[in-house]
Formats: C-alpha cells, sequence, structure tokens
C-alpha cells in the first residue's frame, strides 16, 4: 500500500463567531481517490480552502503536509505550483473566452507579453484529448454543455501539471451520462497517477470511484473508510454523516387511493413547448399528466427530459415558446398565461434553483415568504408589518428554519434552511396544487428528511403534489405514482407498487436514440 | 406613519432582550443596537460627525437660524430628487435625465406663467404632467422594450437638456408669479401674539413631535398584541428621546428665525410618503423585489415591468417638482439650471446605503446622504472654500461613504 502524499494533521479555523473546523485530520495515499463526505455545513469546503491556500497559512491553526514536506501557502498560486489543484463546484470560466484560452488564463503560452497562438492551440488540443473532448479549442465556452466546461476545467488543471486534484461535487449540475464520463475520467487520471479528493453527497458515486472516504462532521473528521470494505454500505456511511442511524429516511405515508368519478386537481393535456431560442426543437412534446388531491406524483427523467421545461411552461408561461396543449383545473379549463393567474388558480412552483429563482437573498426571511402573497398581510395595499412578521414566525416554528430571528438575510441560511423558506413561501400562498422541482437538491441528509415530512403532511391536508426529482429512491419513497420523461416525451406511468428504480431508469432512457 | 422616517427601518428587536437592564447594561444595549445595524446608524453617525466639525471651524455659523433655513432651501431640491433616485436604485436602475429633466420643467413652467400668463397654479399641474410623461416615456422603453436604463436616461438627458435651450432659446426667462416664487423661497404665514419664535412653525413642531411619539407608542403595543419581542422599555424610551430632542432643535431654530420654508413642508411631505410607501405598500415591497432578485421576482408573480414602469413615471413626477423648486428659488429658467444634479442625487443615493446592483435603501437613508453633501456644500461655502475645492472633497467623501460601507460589509461577512 502506498505511503500518504497529504497529511493534515489537526487543522482547526475560526471566523469571526464560529469555528468552522475544530479539529480535522486527513490523511491521503499517493495515488487513490479519496471522498470526503459529510452533510452541508459539516466543513468539507472550508477544509479543501485551507488545503489550496484560499484561506492562507497563519489563518489556521494545525499543519499540513504535502509530498512530506511541510507547507505554508499564502495563496491558491502557491498551492498550484506544488501541484494542488481545486476545481470549484461553481465552474470559474469565462464564458465568451474560448476553451483554449480559459484553459490558459493566468498561465498563458507568450513571450514578453504577446500570446503564442500557436503553442496555445497545439497544447490545448493535447490536453483536451487526455480528458476526451472532441470540440475545437477556439470554441467558446458559452456554446458547450456543463458537463464539457466540466472537463475543460480538469484539462486546466492538466496543464498546471497537476499531482493532486479537488473536485468540490463535480457532477452536481451534470446529467447521468456526463456524470459517469466525469468519474471515469477521474478513474483514468487515477491510471497516471494523479491524486484525487472528491468532495460528494452522492452515495453511489463515491462507491464507483473512490478508495477511501473521510467523513466530517460538525467541523470534525470522524472516520475514515475503505470503500471496499464490504462493511462500508451506503447506511453506514449515512449514519456516520449525521451520527444516528437512518432506518427511516422516508416518513410513514399512507398511499393515496384516489375516488373514481371525481376530476383530477390539477390535469395538463397534450403539452408542447418550443425552445425559447432554437424554435424548431420541441423541448416538451405532447405531455399529458394528471394529479389528484392528496396525492403525491412523481416524475423522473434524466437532465434534458424537459421536466422543469414542463413545470415552468404551465407556470405562467415562464418557460420556452407555448405551442398547444391546455391546462385543467378540477375539471374546468383554466388559464395560466402568466404567473400571477396560476397563483390565482392556486397553482404553486417552487424552482429546483432557489437562489437565483426562488429567493431575494439580501432580503430577510419574512419579507420573502410574504412576497407571493402580501395582499394576505394587507389592507388596502399597505403591508401590516405585525401581521407579517407573526406570519413569518409561525412558519420559522411549524418548518423549523434555522435562524435567529425572521429578520435575518436569507442569503446568510444554509441551503437546507432556504428551501424551507422558499416552502413556506409557497405555502402561505395557499395553493391546491404545488409543483416542487428537486426540492431536495443540495440540502443535507437531516434538512431533507424535514422537507419529506412537510410534503407528506401538505399532501395528507388534501393538496395535489406534482414531485420532480432526480434522485429516484426519493421518488420511489414519496410518491403515489411515477411518471417518467425522456427528451421531452412521457414515457412511462408507474403505481407505487409497479415502479422500481430499475423499471423507472428503463423508461428514462427510452427514445433517447430515437430523436437524436 | 413617521415612524419609518425617525426609526430605522426594519428594526429587529434584540434577541433575548428582557428590557429589565439597569444602568450599566442599558448603555451597552445602545451599544449592541448601534453595532448591530452599523449600515443604518453610521451614515446618520457621518452626518452629525460633519455637522460638529463644521459647525467648530465655523464658529457656530453653521447652525445659526438664519443658515440651518438657508441650508433646506438650497438642498431641498437635491433631496427630492434624490428621494426618486432611490426607488430607480432599488429598483436596480439608474436615471441620468433628471438634471436635464429639472431644466426642462424650469423652462415649461416660464413658458407657461410667463409667456402665456397661465395662472401659476394651473401651470404647477401642467408642469408635474409634463414631468410624468417625461418619466413614462423613459419607463416605456426601458420596462416594455427592455432597453437598459442607463442609456435610455442618458438619451433622456441630452434630449430634455436639448428642448430646454429650444423653449428658451438660450435666454433666461423670469420673473415667476408670486405664488410660484414662494415655493421655492417663501416660508409659513405667521399668526398670533408676538413670543420670539415663528408661532405655527413652533405650533407645528410640537404637533410633529408629539404625533410621532404616539405613532412610536401604539406601534409598540401593537407589536405586544401580536406576542412579538418588543425593544426593551429603557431603550426605548431613550430612542423616544432622542428623536424627539433632534425634532425638537430643528424646530427651535427654525422658528427662531422666519419659520419653516414651504418647501421644507412639501419635503417632509414626500419623506414620510415615500418612506411609508417602501417600507409598507406592496407596490414598495415590489419594488425591493425586482432590484433584489428579479428573476425570483417574475415568478413569485411581481408584474415587474409594470413596476418599473411607474418608478420612473414617479421620477419624472418628482424631478418635474424639484425643476419647479429651483426655478422658484431662482425666479426664473435657465438653460443650465440643474445642470449635474442628476449626478448629486445618484451621489445622495449611494452615501445613503444604495448598492449598485439594486434592492438596497431606504428612503431616510437617501435624505441622510443628501443632508452630508449639502452640509458640505454649506459649510464649506462658510469657509469660503473654492468649488474647485469643493468638487474635489465632495468626491472624496462618496469615495469614503461607500468605500466604509463596503469594508464594514466584507468585515461583517465571511
Amino acid at each position: 500500500m502506498a505511503g500518504p502524499v497529504l497529511e493534515m494533521r489537526s487543522i482547526v479555523k475560526t471566523f469571526p463567531g464560529v469555528k468552522a473546523l475544530s479539529d480535522v485530520t486527513l490523511t491521503v495515499r499517493q495515488g487513490e481517490v479519496h471522498a470526503i463526505c459529510g452533510e452541508n455545513g459539516a466543513g468539507k469546503s472550508t477544509l479543501m480552502k485551507v488545503l489550496s491556500g484560499v484561506h492562507p497559512h497563519g489563518s489556521y491553526e494545525g499543519e499540513i503536509l504535502f509530498e512530506g514536506e511541510l507547507c505554508r501557502f499564502k495563496d491558491i498560486r502557491a498551492s498550484e505550483q506544488h501541484g494542488i489543484v481545486i476545481i470549484h463546484q461553481e465552474l470559474a470560466l469565462v464564458p465568451f473566452l474560448s476553451i483554449a484560452e480559459n484553459i490558459f488564463l493566468g498561465n498563458e503560452h507568450a513571450t514578453r507579453g504577446l500570446i503564442n497562438w500557436n503553442e496555445t492551440l497545439r497544447h490545448a488540443t493535447e490536453l483536451l484529448r487526455r480528458v476526451g473532448l472532441t470540440d475545437h479549442p477556439e470554441t467558446r465556452v458559452a456554446d458547450i454543455g456543463v458537463g464539457k466546461q466540466q472537463l475543460v476545467e480538469i484539462a486546466k488543471a492538466l496543464s498546471k501539471k497537476v499531482k493532486l486534484l479537488i473536485l468540490d461535487e463535480p457532477t452536481a449540475a451534470l446529467n447521468d451520462e456526463d456524470s459517469d464520463k466525469l468519474l471515469d475520467l477521474i478513474l483514468e487520471l487515477k491510471n497516471q497517477g494523479i491524486t484525487s479528493i472528491i468532495i460528494s453527497h452522492k452515495l453511489n458515486e463515491i462507491r464507483k470511484v473512490a478508495d477511501s472516504v473521510t467523513i466530517i462532521r460538525d467541523g470534525r473528521s470522524i472516520e475514515t473508510l475503505d470503500v471496499k470494505d464490504p462493511g462500508t454500505t451506503e447506511d453506514r456511511i449515512i449514519s456516520g454523516m449525521v451520527g444516528r442511524d437512518l432506518d427511516h429516511r422516508f416518513p410513514e405515508r399512507t398511499p393515496h387511493h384516489p375516488e373514481e368519478g371525481t376530476a383530477p386537481a390539477l390535469e395538463i393535456r397534450g403539452w408542447t413547448v418550443h425552445h425559447p431560442i432554437d424554435q424548431q426543437r420541441k423541448v416538451v412534446d405532447d405531455v399529458s399528466i394528471n394529479v389528484r388531491r392528496g396525492e403525491i406524483v412523481g416524475i423522473a427523467g434524466l437532465m434534458g427530459a424537459g421536466r422543469t421545461e414542463l413545470a415552468m411552461s404551465v407556470f405562467g408561461r415562464t418557460y420556452g415558446r407555448y405551442a398547444g396543449g391546455t391546462v385543467l383545473k378540477d375539471g374546468r379549463e383554466i388559464r395560466t398565461k402568466t404567473v400571477a393567474e396560476a397563483v390565482a388558480n392556486g397553482i404553486a412552483y417552487v424552482t429546483e434553483d432557489r437562489k437565483h429563482y426562488g429567493l431575494n437573498l439580501i432580503d430577510t426571511i419574512n419579507r420573502n415568504i410574504s412576497l407571493t402573497a402580501l395582499a394576505k398581510v394587507a389592507k388596502r395595499g399597505v403591508v401590516d408589518e405585525h401581521e407579517e412578521r407573526q406570519v413569518a414566525e409561525r412558519f420559522r416554528k411549524s418548518m423549523n428554519i434555522k435562524a435567529p430571528t425572521v429578520f435575518e438575510p436569507v442569503g446568510k441560511l444554509s441551503g437546507g434552511n432556504q428551501q424551507k423558506v422558499v416552502l413556506s413561501k409557497w405555502i402561505f400562498a395557499g395553493p391546491d396544487v404545488l409543483i416542487l422541482d428537486e426540492p431536495t437538491r443540495g440540502i443535507d441528509v437531516g434538512a431533507k428528511y424535514e422537507i419529506y415530512t412537510v410534503i407528506d403532511k401538505l399532501a395528507a391536508e388534501g393538496k395535489a403534489v406534482v414531485f420532480i426529482s432526480s434522485e429516484l429512491p426519493e421518488l420511489l419513497g414519496m410518491c403515489d405514482r411515477i411518471y417518467t420523461m425522456a427528451a421531452g416525451r412521457l414515457t412511462g406511468e408507474f403505481s407505487r407498487a409497479e415502479a422500481s428504480q430499475e423499471s423507472l431508469m428503463r423508461q428514462m432512457t427510452k427514445d433517447k436514440e430515437v430523436t437524436r | 406613519m413617521s415612524t419609518d422616517v425617525t426609526a430605522k427601518s426594519p428594526a429587529p428587536a434584540p434577541p433575548g432582550g428582557t428590557g429589565s437592564a439597569s444602568g450599566g447594561g442599558l448603555l451597552h444595549l445602545v451599544l449592541d443596537g448601534l453595532r448591530r445595524n452599523m449600515r443604518q446608524y453610521g451614515m446618520l453617525l457621518a452626518l452629525g460627525l460633519i455637522v460638529a466639525l463644521f459647525a467648530v471651524w465655523t464658529d457656530g455659523d453653521l447652525l445659526l437660524p438664519r443658515n440651518v433655513s438657508n441650508l433646506v432651501l438650497q438642498n431641498s431640491y437635491i433631496l427630492i430628487l434624490a428621494i426618486g433616485m432611490m426607488l430607480v436604485i432599488i429598483a436596480g436602475h439608474i436615471d441620468l435625465s433628471v438634471g436635464s429633466l429639472t431644466a426642462f420643467v424650469g423652462a415649461f413652467a416660464a413658458v407657461l406663467t410667463v409667456q402665456h400668463d397661465i395662472a401659476w397654479p394651473v401651470a404647477v399641474v401642467l408642469c408635474l404632467l409634463a414631468g410624468a410623461v417625461a418619466g413614462a416615456a423613459q419607463g416605456f422603453f426601458i420596462a416594455y422594450l427592455g432597453i437598459p436604463s442607463f442609456i435610455v436616461t442618458l438619451a433622456g438627458m441630452l434630449v430634455f437638456r436639448g428642448i430646454t435651450e429650444i423653449l428658451l432659446e438660450g435666454q433666461t426667462l423670469g420673473p415667476f408669479p408670486d405664488g410660484l416664487q414662494k415655493m421655492g423661497n417663501g416660508f409659513l404665514p405667521e399668526v398670533g401674539p408676538e413670543t420670539n419664535y415663528h408661532n405655527i412653525t413652533l405650533l407645528l413642531g410640537f404637533v410633529l413631535i408629539a404625533f410621532v411619539v404616539l405613532q412610536e407608542l401604539r406601534d409598540r403595543k401593537r407589536q405586544q398584541e401580536f406576542s412579538l419581542d418588543v425593544v426593551p422599555l429603557n431603550l426605548f424610551l431613550l430612542k423616544l428621546v432622542a428623536i424627539a430632542a433632534a425634532l425638537l432643535t430643528v424646530t427651535l431654530l427654525l422658528a427662531s428665525y422666519k419659520g419653516a420654508p414651504i418647501v421644507l413642508l412639501i419635503l417632509g411631505a414626500l419623506v414620510v410618503g415615500y418612506g411609508y410607501l417602501m417600507r409598507n405598500s406592496i407596490f414598495g415591497r415590489h419594488i425591493y423585489a425586482i432590484g433584489g432578485n428579479l428573476p425570483a421576482a417574475k415568478l413569485s408573480g411581481v408584474k415587474d415591468k409594470k413596476v418599473t414602469f411607474l418608478v420612473f413615471l414617479n421620477m419624472g413626477v418628482l424631478a418635474a417638482l424639484a425643476g419647479l423648486a429651483i426655478a422658484a428659488r431662482l425666479n426664473a429658467a435657465s438653460p443650465k439650471a440643474g445642470l449635474n444634479y442628476e449626478l448629486e442625487a445618484i451621489a445622495s443615493a449611494f452615501i445613503g446605503g444604495a448598492s449598485m446592483s439594486g434592492g438596497v435603501g431606504t428612503v431616510l437613508g437617501a435624505i441622510i446622504g443628501g443632508l452630508v453633501l449639502g452640509v458640505l456644500n454649506n459649510g464649506m461655502n462658510l469657509l469660503s472654500v473654492g468649488t474647485d475645492w469643493q468638487q474635489v472633497i465632495k468626491g472624496l467623501a462618496l469615495l469614503a461613504a461607500v468605500g466604509f460601507d463596503v469594508w464594514n460589509k466584507r468585515k461583517s461577512g465571511s
């Protein structure tokens, strides 16, 4: 077994008022893929920032040894000179520069300040080949997909002669196909002798690529497990992350049996939507779905299946160009041309991207919650601040939003708490139908369970819930019925009893080659 | 109502405050409150500091009743513009046209009253309408056609300045009818027995103080009715005393000269009205929402285009009001009136806590920012500092204020 390439000993990092890392020890062996796993806010990203010099030497306690040498990085450049390269969750590429320009940004092939384009393109082409990209290096980064952009980041890391590659949730924004490619690449790089640290929420991913996994909880390193050890099950890792056994990952649900004869709360018929720019392309193609009161209906699909596009185009035509279809509420046709109309008809859409489409991050919790239904706490256009605050306090308690007061800016909350604010906001609007788009994305296990409980309660109160998710276990655990979509079409409908990961995945990958 | 203007907007109750703190505890509470609302109180403290400095440097001339009265008259139009500009900036836009627009409205008023002998109240209404139309036109291009506000109002700045010169044929036009002049220069009329003070102003001041105190008390009672945490009693009383003392000082200063200027009453009404609008009305909330996160506001059902349109229409009306005040004070319409006023208004908003990216700011902040600039202007005039150096110092003041804000935010952030 190879010796350690990296040792981080008793790292302590304090921010004003918070101890982000209280005692972390991490040992990474030469040539392995080492996963770091923990709830959001456990300190994973902070640890990597300490390692890469974002938090310079002197701002933390403890020692870092890389290749047996004591390191005192004063910035990212210093760590990169040692061959430690970090790829952040949010990609750091300039969209309007070419692939080649991005790869060598800050590190250009140049003589006396003038760029040598021939050398730049030759070297870029070589690096792109190593990461398995066939695009021309002069393509603008904005014109390639997120999956390929991730590969460009890795090519950029390779150009810096990387020895230790750190990937912070690299597959969070990727579909399964692109994720697989990326994970294969990490294994390929491992064969070339490059050590990797991968921060990930996805346990199946860890099983696939990692050799060992270190679990971090509340700023402490809890344990390091050998992934190949048969005892290292997913439940074992999860219990390490949350520090308690999770025998129920979903709340107990009594499956809903719809009464025959009553009209569904929401029915969408023959819905077709074209791409906003490429207007020949059907993004949603003749989709018909329905959901009854008290029912949770899932929509499963891979990235690009058209699930979000379906939801957003129904909700006030906020996506694409409408090309046909009707929406019925309780059997009567309704107009949902604007968001206001959709809300007035009792429909709520909780976005998958809460930071960009769900919340005003610089505003307070109470004002975010009341925004969609301000009229409910207002008389003649004047908001009653006391009533508004009381409403917010009620949601803070019932949803268990962790914040000192409801006057806290939402941007300061953790992902899980932000998600609870978005949900509160739409529950306060008082809809009959809730369309939840990836409601548990990027939030920790404990908060996920809380969100599931809320969803379950909504259904029990007689709301109709449409649950869009990329996590199949979640859909299987929560839904009464599950639709599958692929390439804009509806490809299947399963009852709770019929559905399994395998049967869903089969339908989710159907049609893909036909439409291409 | 006036709680919104006198109290700092969203006034969070200190968590766990019990209200039973004794002597030393009170000081602690005050300091703690200041620290938590650095952004809110910082500029107020800076304003106090600037006033104190100039009062010392000018041997107290700055705070002479006559000068305080002048200070209000000189800065009223910038403050009126700053209120509208604050709304525009909170919505995530900018308006470069307001300086030219004030000149245009002044010229229009002169053409109406001087050349065509139209009664001045009618002319005022027509001028406000003209401002509304100008603002609406710009708002239409920005909100419904999606042209960036910087471009639209830059064009507006050139267009309105040009129209002003066309209307005035390059000449200065005046004088205005008496009634209109009063808007810029006039004071409240005086009645009653001879005291050493202006009676009506005193009375108004006392009524205002009583009103503010009652409002605060009512607000506190309402909070308790809703069983929400309230500010500890001693801190609350201290706040009341501070507000009352500040209002009383200004009242006495003004009352010992010619009384309250009419334009101050207009300004006061605007501050109270817009403070209330921005904090408590649905419309105000929607302005913050589109400035803070436009896509999220859209998906929450906010009619973003309509709100943007109305914000610019409103800016046009306020610019017209400011234009009338300028013309009335100078008693003439000049082609060069209101030159660079848009920049002063924008600077006021940013000194007062607005953010380039929108979504942040208060009406009170805009007023404080405007007063900082106003006191700097006035104080440096008293000290006979040339306009050349005045510009340098005002520029540095803007940089320092925003720089402090950025530094403070970074310190409290990550």
